[in-house]
């Protein structure tokens, strides 16, 4: 169980964290999410004792970490996965950490054996690949068997062989009954991957919900149609109360009707349809929606437009209109 | 599905366990790894070739110098001046014995496994300390028997059992463990290999170069005071009134310059976030 409360982090004048209370807990998957500079892998760093808060704390099993004379018991963490020396074997690596917590030296030998790095325990883990690194600093997080795991961006730059290892190996540490946070940019990864999400946005707490209803309170139902006679379909459904959009493939987003009354409407007016169909809203749409004011650096994108963010930010079809 | 029982870590640990646990972890770090050895191999080079080249020197040259040059000539200053270029590579280990690891980022995953900071440090000084001075001592011995080897009569020479001799050839392994000591701190302060290596190079050669462009009323005073001139009277022959500090008191302002730079190390990395 992690615990923040008021946890926040000044840089000069900018708050990196700002007041934010959230509790992780344990037998689940809580996935980390934000956009880059949101404030995760300074709240990981609180957590972990390296960064020291401003204000507020934050609490593994109701005690801070400087606190902890045998951490790695406790709590095991993967930050960034390059944080080893080059020069130094992976077994020696491991073996460091491992004496540090007085861990016995087997340990190491299993730990190698679990992440698939046991044929080259002996090599230098300056010519390892990122796959590689990523697994090496697993194996150190897993070193202790702690009931706490912390995991920063552990998918970034890894192969869908390694992104899926790791999905599964954070599901079952979390099924073992372990407290598993994870950060990560990817709402697609974290859809898969996370029970429960905790959004960040310019350091401050956005959204603390299972990933399930993060997705059904942010989106709403639509309608995607395919018609013969887009602009006579967009004005008899917006006659009817519905809000029309133009997709960007020619389809109308239909926002307030569902398929059977848009079938009844097209059927009515003697409309051609080719396509008529629900769209579910993606996380990824539910997090454009949280994140979208929050987004730290942001490059303009074609026409002075932001990345896509849900159907309010479509051209309305009514400007098609005014065009034809 | 099985459930991962808490963790309640061993009751009644004493420091003196935790301390162990620490040591066994930075002992595993530094030797393994090539850069200790490879740094004092390469010190060891320059002492012991130092020693024959300055020697053969000096004995080759013994018949055309004056007799001032002569009374003044330091056999045992003669033997371990390669010590004027191994305590840049000593330094050099002691600031990459820190600097290595926040360029790696290991440091973070060192302190995610022992949060208590100031122990670390303290340990990794320990050992560094230790491995330093025992090779390094055993060099300024090596570099004084070869050094007097060579110095054959009538080029002037000593017994190790000559007035402070052994003073001097001790104080040579002592002067280059506290100049790595020195440079370990300084790593910790500015965290960069670059900048400590630049700071420490300011501090051991540049300065005592510059002290010696002031007037020489300010001169003499100041410079005498730097660490390397401070420290360098215990591995020379105390000369009869050049000097105002004698061996040990030199050594003495060294080792000042060692613990207050080690004070602020000690404050700053517990202060500071990595």
């Amino acid at each position: 169980m992690i615990e923040a409360q008021g946890l926040t982090k000044l840089f000069g004048d900018t708050a990196a964290v700002n007041g934010i209370d959230f509790q992780v807990k344990p037998g689940v998957v809580t996935g980390f999410l934000g956009p880059n500079g949101a404030g995760k892998s300074t709240t990981m760093r609180m957590i972990l004792g390296l960064d020291l808060p401003t204000s507020g704390s934050v609490t593994v099993n109701g005690c801070g970490y400087q606190g902890k004379v045998w951490p790695l018991h406790e709590v095991g963490a993967l930050l960034d996965a390059r944080s080893v020396h080059p020069g130094r074997s992976a077994y020696n690596h491991l073996y460091a950490l491992a004496a540090a917590n007085g861990i016995a030296r087997s340990r190491v030998g299993e730990v190698l054996e679990q992440v698939g790095l046991t044929s080259v325990a002996r090599k230098r883990a300056g010519g390892f690949s990122l796959g590689m690194s990523q697994r090496l600093g697993i194996a150190g997080a897993l070193l202790g068997d702690p009931g706490t795991l912390l995991f920063d961006e552990p998918v970034n730059g890894l192969d869908p062989d390694g992104i899926l290892w790791i999905r599964t190996l954070m599901r079952s540490l979390a099924a073992e009954g372990r407290t598993v946070l994870v950060s990560s940019h990817l709402m697609s990864e974290m859809a898969l991957t996370a029970d429960h999400l905790l959004v960040i946005g310019r350091g401050r707490l956005l959204a603390d919900t299972p990933t399930a209803e993060l997705i059904a309170r942010h989106s709403d139902a639509r309608v995607l149609v395919r018609a013969a006679d887009t602009l006579r379909l967009s004005a008899d459904l917006r006659a009817a109360g519905a809000q029309v959009t133009l997709e960007p493939d020619g389809g109308l987003g239909v926002n307030g009707l569902d398929s059977v009354r848009i079938g009844e409407i097209a059927a009515a007016n003697g409309h051609v349809l080719h396509q008529l169909r629900d769209v579910t809203a993606s996380l990824e749409e539910a997090y454009f929606r949280l994140t979208g004011e929050s987004v730290e650096y942001r490059a303009p994108g074609p026409g002075q437009q932001g990345p896509g963010r849900g159907p309010g930010h479509r051209p309305d079809a009514k400007a098609l209109e005014v065009a034809a | 599905m099985s459930t991962h029982a808490a963790r309640v870590p061993r009751a009644g640990i004493s420091l003196q366990v935790r301390l162990r646990a620490t040591a066994r972890s930075e002992w595993v770090k530094f030797r393994s790894v090539r850069s200790a050895p490879a740094t004092l191999l390469a010190a060891a080079l320059f002492v012991l070739v130092g020693a024959i080249l300055m020697a053969t020197g000096y004995r080759n040259g013994w018949a055309t110098m004056s007799q001032s040059e002569r009374t003044s000539f330091d056999p045992v200053y003669t033997s371990l001046s390669g010590i004027e270029l191994a305590q840049l590579l000593v330094g050099a280990l002691g600031v990459m014995t820190v600097t290595g690891e926040y360029a790696s980022g290991l440091i973070r995953g060192t302190f995610i496994a022992t949060p208590q900071r100031a122990q670390v440090l303290a340990i990794k000084a320990l050992i560094f300390t230790v491995a330093a001075w025992v090779v390094c001592t055993a060099l300024s011995f090596g570099a004084f028997f070869i050094g007097q080897s060579v110095l054959t009569s009538p080029a002037k020479h000593v017994a190790i059992g000559d007035p402070g001799v052994l003073t001097a050839v001790f104080g040579g392994g002592l002067y280059l463990t506290l100049v790595g000591l020195l440079s370990l701190f300084i790593g910790v302060l500015l965290r960069r290999t670059a900048a400590a290596l630049i700071a420490l190079f300011v501090l051991l050669l540049i300065l005592p170069v510059a002290a010696a462009m002031l007037p020489s009323k300010f001169s003499s005073n100041l410079a005498e005071f730097l660490p390397s001139n401070a420290g360098g009277q215990i591995w020379k022959l105390p000369q009869s009134g050049a000097y105002a500090l004698s061996p040990w008191q030199g050594f003495g302002v060294l080792a000042a310059y060692v613990a207050v730079t080690a004070l602020a190390a000690f404050v700053l990395i517990r202060r500071r976030d990595v």
